[in-house]
């Protein structure tokens, strides 16, 4: 036996990693923030930036916070700067997605500094829009998440959304609010066992199946809103569940009014994320469901059975989305419009990936996309030098930064999107 | 447990794949099943095990008969499968795989994993199997999922262990641990039955043997009294040899110079780590190891499918480190993929559109942009004629050809042309007995005519036959070359090298 290799060995080969590579775009990214911070959002500050906590009415009324707005803007690009030079000298270290969150996070906080500066804003306000807003997009992506961990793509969830709506205004105009939310739900659970039918059954191609709801539901609820909805207006005007103040809870300051008086919508979401938590990750029928996802074969042989599962599951996403549907109408405005949904359903697909298809990941990645959508809405009424139209986007732009730039390689279960034929 | 199979018979469509089977299987016995792929040995399997319904014939256990609906009746009458393929799932942990489909729970259909992981351990111990049941299954090695597998029969109470081609993916060393927990098992009374086309395994291992040969069984033995020759005529149906007839060993310049080759995985890993070494004309250098040690990647940097995150390859003189894949096939290499569905055939295909998939372009089958097809059909006629593809036309889809002829149909258009060096990477697996001899045929010709020839093989044996040089890859380095040249090959030192002991 010889030796292996006689050749002498190169002592540091360059090999240029993934990691690298990303550590160093996050780096340029970094540093692209700061700049940023520093030039328009330090710059262009004056005077202190007035964030409200508590309503003058409140049990408990704690101050206001009151931020100096161009030094708090120079340390933030301070802080960018330090993290961004980091990622050049440490390369890929564990750390790369923690800085570039606490990155955007901070160029968020300068942007809105920057933008109250001189004025007064409720900050308390905005977060408990942002729940109020991540509600159907968290729904949608829990949704997803159900369907995609028994290995069926979900793209119908948009359509599933705009049937809860629909349905939801209908059935709350003629029945009343409960009635409302039990037909949305249902209909929506309708949709996913179409879907599950087209996918599981008859082994359509599952994106086509999606799109083919999507532009279904899209098309029957426009006509029928348009040319019935216009003539007897009594089927659209369904009563709105107002938010229930949760006693004591509801009085802490800050955390009271963002999560403890809310409406039955945003418990609902609360609720439905934690018992699929309990669900996919704590039971016996929760393992079977992710094993059908990641090794339908391996689940074949131990006598469980891929299609039941997989109607089962993809039924209950479409329950979970047509409940967030109902959102729309019976959580907001109490009336249906033509496409109200507005593309979040396709965000709550985007939460769901962000989310590592987990529950909790989607619910926190949607709040990330409420975020970004209250900020809009409240920042159109502080009036910043932005025009709104443009700030309308920030929800679409947040969501094209998070999977394109965050996501990487979060990872699918295995058999996503592929059809499971028997031997 | 004692089972019986009466006369069964399995078609599918105008296939018989089991023709009037009868074997029997006791308690505290290894049955040894032999028989080459496509004998019908899994298929037997697979109606034991309730996956397949039999046409005719039926099942009985300790004398009564049973009938099996689906895969849940087998397990359900204490007969267990270990699939060739791992029926693991990759992200569950040990105790979660081992559970599935019959787990213990709780209030509220509370998933009692403490439990599980007891009753893993305390099998773990009964048969001294050691499987760490928190452990991910994808960070485990092949040998150690094979005893989830194992486990995850037991845990159902199996009496009825079927093991389907069980050592394929096992290193010499881990083919000794496992005929050990296979020897306990049967000590515990239970019933094996032992599936593999490996003679010397099913000598080892087995109490009694029976040959399986196109759906039939066509031979019973003892193993004490039976040799491998006797087997393996009783397998294929005719004597068969076992040596590859080769020329004078003459090596020539030297062909391929790799230097201190590096390559990343998609994980961004690295699976080839300062890998150095050549091959010379008339020389066959053997790539020895266990699955999933670098030689994949190693053999994608050389034919250019994957990038070389450092180091040189220098083929006939010049640097390729960075040349393109179809330059390389001009140069003169022939590449033989590992895997002949994924990369080496297209199923949907004709057989006379994949005989010029590499060689399409050139001006003997196209001008301009049109393809001269009657040229092409006359030469992947000739091709088909050449290398023994048995088809009874080249307008056939390769999809429908079996594996040995597809085989022989990749390596014709590989070696149907002027080359230089030949990569053939798991150039036999799955396949035949007459196809191998076929195929070794063909490589040792190139050989012969002054090729430099790779071969990867994760069958020992194969490398053993062929190579003038062996060369073993553990974790993505070279660790040992052994030169067959200077005397007979140690299987033991080989195999101890495969499993990354280094002397």
């Amino acid at each position: 036996m010889t030796a292996a290799s006689t050749t002498d060995l190169a002592p540091d080969a360059k090999i240029d990693t993934h990691k690298a590579r990303q550590a160093r775009i996050y780096g340029i990214v970094l540093i692209g923030l700061a700049v940023l911070v520093a030039a328009v959002f330090g710059y262009g500050s004056e005077g202190n930036a007035t964030f409200g906590l508590s309503r003058p009415r409140d049990p408990w009324v704690i101050p206001n916070l009151v931020v100096p707005a161009a030094s708090f803007n120079y340390i933030a690009a301070a802080v960018l700067a330090f993290l961004g030079v980091r990622q050049f000298m440490r390369g890929g270290s564990r750390w790369s997605t923690v800085s570039i969150a606490v990155g955007f996070a901070l160029a968020t906080a300068a942007f809105l500094v920057w933008a109250t500066a001189g004025k007064s804003f409720s900050l308390t306000g905005m977060l408990s829009a942002t729940v109020v807003a991540a509600v159907p997009i968290a729904l949608g992506g829990l949704a997803g998440v159900l369907s995609e961990r028994v290995a069926v793509v979900n793209i119908a969830i948009e359509g599933m959304l705009l049937a809860g709506a629909f349905t939801g205004a209908l059935m709350g105009s003629l029945l009343g609010g409960w009635a409302g939310v039990l037909f949305a739900v249902l209909v929506g659970g309708l949709f996913g066992f179409i879907l599950a039918a087209l996918v599981v059954t008859y082994r359509m191609d599952q994106i086509i199946a999606g799109v083919v709801i999507t532009l279904f539901v899209t098309g029957v609820t426009s006509y029928v809103s348009s040319q019935v909805f216009s003539e007897y207006r009594f089927l659209n005007n369904a009563p709105v569940f107002r938010a229930w103040k949760i006693p004591f809870l509801g009085d802490i300051p800050v955390i009271g009014p963002v999560l403890f008086n809310q409406n039955l919508f945003v418990y609902g979401a609360l609720i439905l994320v934690s018992v699929a938590t309990y669900y996919l990750f704590h039971t016996r029928y929760g393992l079977r469901a992710r094993s059908v996802g990641e090794h339908p074969r391996a689940a074949d042989t131990l006598g469980i059975n891929v299609y039941r599962t997989r109607y089962i599951n993809v039924t209950l996403a479409g329950m979970v989305a047509g409940f967030g549907g109902a959102w729309f109408t019976l959580g907001s405005v109490g009336r249906f419009d033509e496409n109200m949904t507005g593309g979040l359903g396709y965000i709550g697909l985007a939460a769901m990936i962000f989310g590592r298809w987990h529950p909790f990941g989607a619910l926190m990645a949607a709040l990330i996309f409420g975020f970004a959508d209250s900020l809009q809405q409240k920042l159109a009424i502080v009036r910043t030098p932005i025009p709104s139209e443009f700030l309308a986007m920030a929800p679409y732009l947040a969501t094209i930064v998070v999977v394109a730039g965050f996501v990487g390689r979060s990872r699918p279960p295995a058999a996503d999107g592929k059809p499971y034929v028997k031997e | 447990m004692d089972v019986e199979l009466r006369g069964i018979t399995k078609r599918f469509g105008p296939v018989t794949a089991n023709d009037n089977v009868n074997l029997t299987i006791r308690a505290g016995e290894v049955l040894g099943l032999l028989g080459e792929n496509g004998a019908g040995k899994s298929t037997m399997m697979n109606i034991l095990s309730g996956l397949y319904s039999p046409d005719e014939g039926e099942i009985l256990i300790d004398g009564k008969r049973v009938d099996f609906e689906g895969p849940g009746d087998g397990i359900a009458a204490g007969i267990g499968m270990v699939h060739q393929h791992f029926m693991l799932v990759p992200v569950f942990t040990v105790a979660e795989n081992v559970i599935l489909g019959v787990e213990p729970t709780g209030m509220f259909d509370y998933l009692d994993l403490a439990t599980a992981r007891k009753q893993v351990r305390d099998i773990n111990e009964k048969y001294g199997l050691q499987v760490n049941p928190d452990a991910l299954i994808e960070d485990l090695p092949v040998g150690i999922q094979q005893r989830v597998e194992i486990l995850k029969v037991l845990f159902r109470s199996a009496e009825v262990l079927i093991l389907d081609e069980p050592t394929a993916v096992l290193t010499p060393q881990e083919v000794e641990d496992f005929f050990g927990i296979v020897k306990s098992l049967r000590d515990a009374g239970k019933a094996i039955v032992f599936i593999t086309h490996k003679l010397h395994e099913i000598l080892e291992i087995s109490d009694r043997i029976n040959v399986l040969r196109g759906g039939r069984i066509t031979g019973e033995g003892d193993p004490k009294s039976m040799t491998e020759n006797q087997l393996a005529e009783m397998m294929v149906g005719r004597p068969v040899s076992f040596d590859v007839d080769k020329g004078p060993f003459k090596p020539g310049e030297t062909l391929l110079d790799v230097k201190n080759l590096m390559v990343l995985n998609e994980n961004d890993e690295t699976a080839v780590e300062n890998v150095s070494f050549h091959v010379r004309s008339g020389e066959v250098v053997g790539i020895a190891g266990v699955q999933g040690n670098g030689q994949s990647e190693l053999i994608e940097a050389l034919t250019g499918l994957a990038h070389a995150a450092g180091g040189k390859i220098d083929f006939l003189g010049r640097d390729i480190t960075n040349v393109s894949v179809r330059e390389r096939h001009r140069m003169g290499m022939a590449h033989v993929p590992e895997d002949r569905h994924k990369s080496g055939m297209i199923s949907n295909f004709t057989i006379y559109e994949n005989m010029v998939l590499n060689t399409y372009y050139e001006d003997r089958f196209s001008s301009g942009p049109a393809i001269k097809w009657p040229d092409v059909l006359k030469t992947a006629a000739q091709y088909a004629v050449d290398f023994d593809v048995r088809t009874p036309s080249v307008y056939l889809k390769a999809g429908n050809l079996s594996g040995g002829n597809q085989q022989k149909m990749v390596v014709a258009r590989e070696l149907e042309r002027e080359t230089k060096l030949v990569i053939a990477s798991q150039p036999t697996r799955g396949l035949d007995v007459g196809s191998i001899e076929y195929i070794h045929s063909r490589l040792m010709g190139a050989r012969d005519e002054g090729d430099g020839v790779i071969i990867v093989s994760s069958e020992l044996d194969e490398i053993m036959a062929l190579s003038d040089r062996v060369l073993v890859m553990y974790d993505g380095k070279i660790v040992a070359e052994f030169d067959a040249t200077a005397g007979p090959l140690d299987k033991n030192a080989i195999g101890l090298a495969m499993a990354g002991v280094t002397a």
